[in-house]
């Protein structure tokens, strides 16, 4: 269904415009492996929309090139170019006039697809974002909720199956509570169509969701970091990266991470405590699990498995020890096995991952994969390219 | 004045007696000259009504278009559409006469002159409507420049386009009526006779009716065809 993913190379792009003193991107150069996300973040200003819009030649490239899997865009017809790579904006703009089924259709039928070949597409996906097409299919966008006409917009976006999606700001109209479902929502999603993408946003939380990449933009479309989450809330490049990702981003860090992470302390057999409000599930966050043992006191909690099974506590001391690992050589990845053996070092870094992300990443090696291999590498390489950073 | 003198001098040779005495309708009338007067008029006042909306449309449709891609043809065409717009209607009949002669082309172009100005504003409008993120998605999703035109904008400006064409359709009814100044066609022509006689309130009302509730009938016509085209114009939301 979805076979497609490329890899993305930006090579020392630029954008001027005309009348324009300061280009609005300058040399910007980075790589996204196929099948990954890669958010581009930074403060309005910073040019990430603009970034994305080079990308399908929506904007005139001033100076560089834009490679997807290898081959110029600067080669390609814009129209047959755009066909091929998914495009997702903040106002959704789908087509009032409409269906939900024709807008999915649109991609298919520019590109001359059968008949029947187009409707077995649109129930295909329809059926993949959680919309039931005997019910859905024959609406107008007016009639959906706004979390609907986002699904959809998506579905359209992947209805011709492209190597790559273009993502802007797409959940930033959306009220909080339905924007965080929708995130969770997209990233089984991607779980499943393993699509190269390119996401922008100006919330950094949410690129620390959703990226296996980000990149940090600065004024005037200067790249300022990029790197895996992790690795820029461990090792921000400079003040400027600090100061966007916040005084908090020791906090931030435990987000990404799930008590399933962590080597608990063994409960010494015997249960320690009646299920209730002192037990957690080894999904939870981190984060959630620390402010949990602040508001008890300090008191350890009990974490049990899928079958309420208690497997250990988790205390103060070993959050503690979690951030001084991290401090010192960014988690898990200096070898300390903090997560269960089977998952040789691929760590399920995001909450609500699904088995099948996890499965794809212990599967793909080391070249897309979000959180192992990649985080490790990036690690390896932390203190030779960071020499001199005001950590 | 006695209500043995006729008003109407020998219409019929069977004129009723409610014609005679000119009450103020006579079926009769109506009956008897249906096919040989009104039915007639009638037609001709259909016809001319569709050429004029027809070709109007036509002529607004392309300068819209270039005014939709090329911004600067706006004012000037609004200028010339609303200069023709302000000649006073039985002036410019008057005026085509003399280079285009008393005939039906001298009223065709009276009357589409005074489509023009609603019916570019309303095309225009239509197209301009359109959302900014609409044209967003359709550009980056690799649609060409026709074929957003084609599958976007145009049918997203349709309500806005039947709007103008109701507006034309019913002013260019209306003003058919006085076609009858230099070419003998329209309504107008038994309003204008009946007018002459005194007036025959019978045929006044008639051929006045008829044209009243031809303006109306293609107005309701319009609203149908509207609804039947724009299904997403009627949906509420979820």
């Amino acid at each position: 269904m979805f076979a497609q993913a490329a890899e993305l190379e930006l090579r020392s792009v630029s954008k001027r415009y005309a009348g324009q003193r300061e280009p609005a991107i300058r040399e910007l150069s980075l790589t996204v492996p196929a099948g990954e996300v890669c958010v581009l973040v930074g403060p309005s200003g910073s040019g990430k929309t603009t970034a994305m819009r080079l990308i399908n030649r929506m904007i005139p490239l001033s100076g560089g090139d834009v490679l997807l899997g290898g081959r110029s865009v600067l080669e390609r017809e814009p129209r047959e170019l755009r066909r091929e790579i998914g495009y997702v904006i903040q106002q959704i703009g789908l087509f009032p006039h409409l269906t939900v089924g024709e807008n999915v259709a649109t991609v298919p039928r520019l590109l001359r697809w059968p008949k029947a070949r187009v409707a077995a597409r649109v129930r295909e996906l329809l059926q993949l974002i959680g919309l039931d097409p005997d019910e859905m299919a024959g609406r107008y966008p007016a009639q959906l909720s706004g979390g609907q006409r986002q699904r959809v917009g998506v579905a359209r976006a992947l209805a011709a199956d492209p190597p790559l999606m273009l993502m802007d700001e797409p959940f930033g109209a959306i009220d909080p509570i339905n924007r965080a479902h929708l995130q969770d929502e997209f990233l089984r999603l991607q779980a499943t169509v393993n699509k190269t993408v390119v996401f922008v946003t100006h919330d950094i939380d949410e690129a620390i969701k959703m990226g296996d990449r980000i990149a940090i933009l600065r004024e005037g479309g200067v790249l300022a970091q990029y790197d895996t989450p992790t690795n820029i809330l461990t090792h921000p490049a400079d003040d400027f990266v600090a100061q966007f990702v916040g005084a908090d981003r020791a906090l931030k860090r435990l987000s990404l991470t799930t008590l399933a992470d962590l080597q608990l302390i063994a409960p010494n057999g015997a249960p320690p405590q009646p299920a209730g409000e002192r037990t957690v599930t080894r999904e939870t966050t981190v984060h959630d699990a620390l402010s949990m043992l602040l508001a008890a006191g300090g008191k350890p909690l009990a974490v049990t498995n899928g079958n309420g099974t208690v497997e250990g506590l988790v205390t103060l001391g070993l959050v503690e020890q979690l951030l001084s690992e991290d401090g010192a050589a960014g988690g898990s990845a200096n070898g300390t096995p903090a997560s269960p053996p089977e998952a040789d070092g691929a760590i399920p870094r995001r909450p609500g991952a699904s088995p099948a992300e996890a499965d794809r990443a212990r599967a793909d090696g080391a070249g897309a994969n979000p959180a192992g291999a990649t985080a490790q590498d990036g690690l390896a390489h932390a203190p030779a390219t960071r020499d001199g950073s005001p950590r | 004045m006695t209500t043995t003198e006729p008003v109407i001098p020998n219409y019929a040779a069977h004129s009723s007696s409610c014609v005679i005495h000119n009450h103020t309708f006579c079926l009769n009338w109506v009956r008897e000259n249906w096919s040989s007067v009104l039915w007639p008029a009638l037609r001709q006042h259909v016809l001319l009504t569709l050429a004029a909306v027809a070709i109007g449309f036509a002529i607004s449709m392309a300068l819209a278009l270039a005014a939709h891609r090329y911004r600067r043809l706006e004012r000037p065409t609004i200028l010339v559409s609303t200069f023709l717009y302000t000649i006073p209607s039985l002036a410019l009949f008057e005026l085509l006469v003399a280079p285009v002669g008393p005939n039906v082309f001298s009223a065709e172009i009276a009357l589409v002159s005074y489509t023009l100005l609603v019916l570019f504003r309303n095309i225009l409008a239509g197209l301009r409507s359109v959302p900014q993120e609409v044209l967003d998605a359709a550009e980056g999703m690799g649609m060409s420049r026709t074929q957003a035109l084609v599958r976007v904008e145009l049918p997203l400006a349709l309500p806005a386009i039947v709007a103008g064409l109701r507006i034309a359709v019913v002013t260019i009814i209306a003003l058919a009526t006085i076609v009858y100044t230099i070419y003998d066609a329209g309504l107008g022509v038994p309003i204008h006779t009946a007018l002459g006689e005194g007036p025959f309130k019978t045929e006044l009302i008639a051929a006045g009716g008829l044209t009243v509730a031809l303006a109306l009938l293609a107005d309701g016509l319009l609203v149908s065809v509207q609804r039947l085209i724009t299904p997403w114009a009627r949906v509420r939301g979820a």
